[in-house]
């Protein structure tokens, strides 16, 4: 049976099983609406550890340790670790995981990384090719501040239009067979570049690319709005889900009602500084993780379309006045 | 009745403080208006008024901003363009045409070495935080 549907869906006939999820943030989220939902919240941003960096590779070793354990399994068990993060060469990821000794496979897709590390992950197990795999992200706000705007002793003014860098990590635990929410469906994005050229607004730029996924996604599996109880975004902010909304009423979907969005819902903007938002890798994955993942277990949704969406930008090509692409992938996951 | 006594006896040192504040206020608004409605990152906005700096001393105009507002006028970032162009000035008319190549860092090497080594210090006894 062809299980690859139009343009850029994958149908999972065996659909691969949620069987736990962690989460682990910085201070700031943990301070934030949903710090509840979070499985650890650490206490200050370096985490004990010397720099920034060896932080956030921290942050993605608990997280791993974290949902082994709330699966029940043990790192045996596990075949595969698909993860990625916004570091130069992943190096929070492969610092963070080596002393587990497990397959490994890096992606990169920005912030776009959790829906991208969890649909690889789901089409190895649903492939039949490892019972058990994680996927997984990490970002941390101060990383990411030196590796993409400038460094913190900069002290720069931040436009109201940038987000804030989630300082998290996210991991998903998936399974053969088992009780949990399934992964029916992924739709890989594809980049969209509408020739925006500002960094401190990221929201604009991936906006399009959500719309362009979320429209493939409807026409490939011959589902609309109505089908799903929440439709979600990884870090769009206020500045892009206003976008999003407009440029999908266009196509005659009208998602408002079932729309949510990771980035908004991790800050309370008004309080915590944040202007538009969060962003960041672990702004999707812990919100996914923690949140969602939590609230479907209590029957709160049923059927979600989960939406990461990464901004494809180095230092070097905006140095060199390149416009930034960006790029979405939709994960359907249902009880 | 107070101003006039504060002028009589300090020899107007109050408007220069008036003075420095609003040149330097001034200069300093620009740069916000560049960083809220352009897309000029930080870094281009620094190198746009050292430039300036040394243009508008070339053609005659920042001097007599600098004898209204001093520090007001020689702080900011124009300042420091205003320094490199007034060393290259004088090097030029006392040492010839090399001037041109050592009067700039000559004039500004106070500066210059203060920012490396106060910076190394700094670097030495404090860590970056995350932003509160």
């Amino acid at each position: 049976m062809n299980k690859h549907l139009g343009k850029q869906t994958i149908r999972f006939d065996n659909p691969p099983v949620i069987l736990a999820s962690s989460s682990i943030v910085g201070p700031r989220e943990g301070e934030g609406p949903l710090a509840t939902y979070f499985d650890t919240i650490i206490e200050d941003e370096l985490y004990g550890e010397s720099t920034w960096e060896k932080a956030e590779s921290k942050l993605i070793e608990k997280a791993l340790e974290k949902v082994i354990e709330k699966a029940n399994k043990t790192i045996d068990d596990v075949k595969y670790i698909i993860s990625g993060d916004l570091l130069n060469q992943l190096t929070a990821s492969t610092f963070g995981i080596r002393n587990f000794k497990v397959p490994f496979i890096g992606v990169y897709g920005a912030c776009s990384t959790m829906a991208e590390s969890l649909s690889v992950a789901a089409i190895i197990v649903e492939g039949g090719f490892a019972d058990y795999v994680i996927a997984s992200t990490s970002s941390h706000f101060c990383c990411a501040e030196k590796q993409f705007r400038s460094p913190l002793e900069l002290g720069g003014q931040r436009p109201l239009t940038s987000t804030w860098t989630v300082t998290g990590s996210g991991a998903i635990f998936l399974a053969e067979s088992g009780e949990g929410p399934k992964i029916t469906y992924i739709t890989t994005g594809k980049i969209v570049d509408f020739n925006i050229k500002d960094a401190m607004n990221m929201g604009a730029v991936m906006a399009p690319a959500a719309a362009d996924t979320i429209i493939n996604h409807f026409i490939d599996t011959e589902r609309d709005e109505n089908y799903y109880d929440l439709i979600v975004t990884g870090d769009l902010g206020k500045v892009g889900k206003e976008l999003l909304l407009d440029i999908l009423k266009q196509y005659n979907y009208d998602i408002t009602s079932k729309y949510m969005d990771c980035g908004i819902e991790i800050f309370e903007a008004d309080k915590q500084d944040t202007h538009s938002g969060g962003s960041g890798c672990g702004c999707g994955a812990v919100t996914l993780a923690g949140y969602i993942l939590s609230e479907m277990g209590k029957g709160k949704w049923k059927k979600v379309l989960f939406v990461a969406t990464g901004a494809m930008l180095s230092q070097v090509s905006l140095q060199q006045g390149e416009s930034i692409p960006g790029i979405a992938h939709a994960v359907a996951i249902e009880n | 009745m107070f101003f006039e006594l504060c002028t009589l006896k300090t020899g107007g040192f109050i408007m220069d403080y008036v003075n420095a504040f609003i040149v330097g206020g001034i200069i300093c608004v620009i740069g916000q208006i560049l960083l809220d409605k352009t897309q000029l990152m930080p870094a281009r906005i620094l190198v746009l008024f050292v430039t300036l700096g040394v243009i508008l001393t070339a053609l005659g105009i920042y001097e007599p901003i600098v004898n209204f507002a001093g520090a007001g006028a020689t702080v900011p970032l124009p300042g420091f363009g205003y320094a490199l162009a007034k060393g290259v000035i004088n090097e030029v008319n006392t040492e010839g045409f090399m001037g041109v190549l050592t009067g700039g860092l000559k004039a500004t090497a106070a500066g210059i070495s203060a920012v490396i080594v106060f910076g190394y210090i700094i670097a030495l006894i404090f860590n970056p935080k995350a932003k509160a």
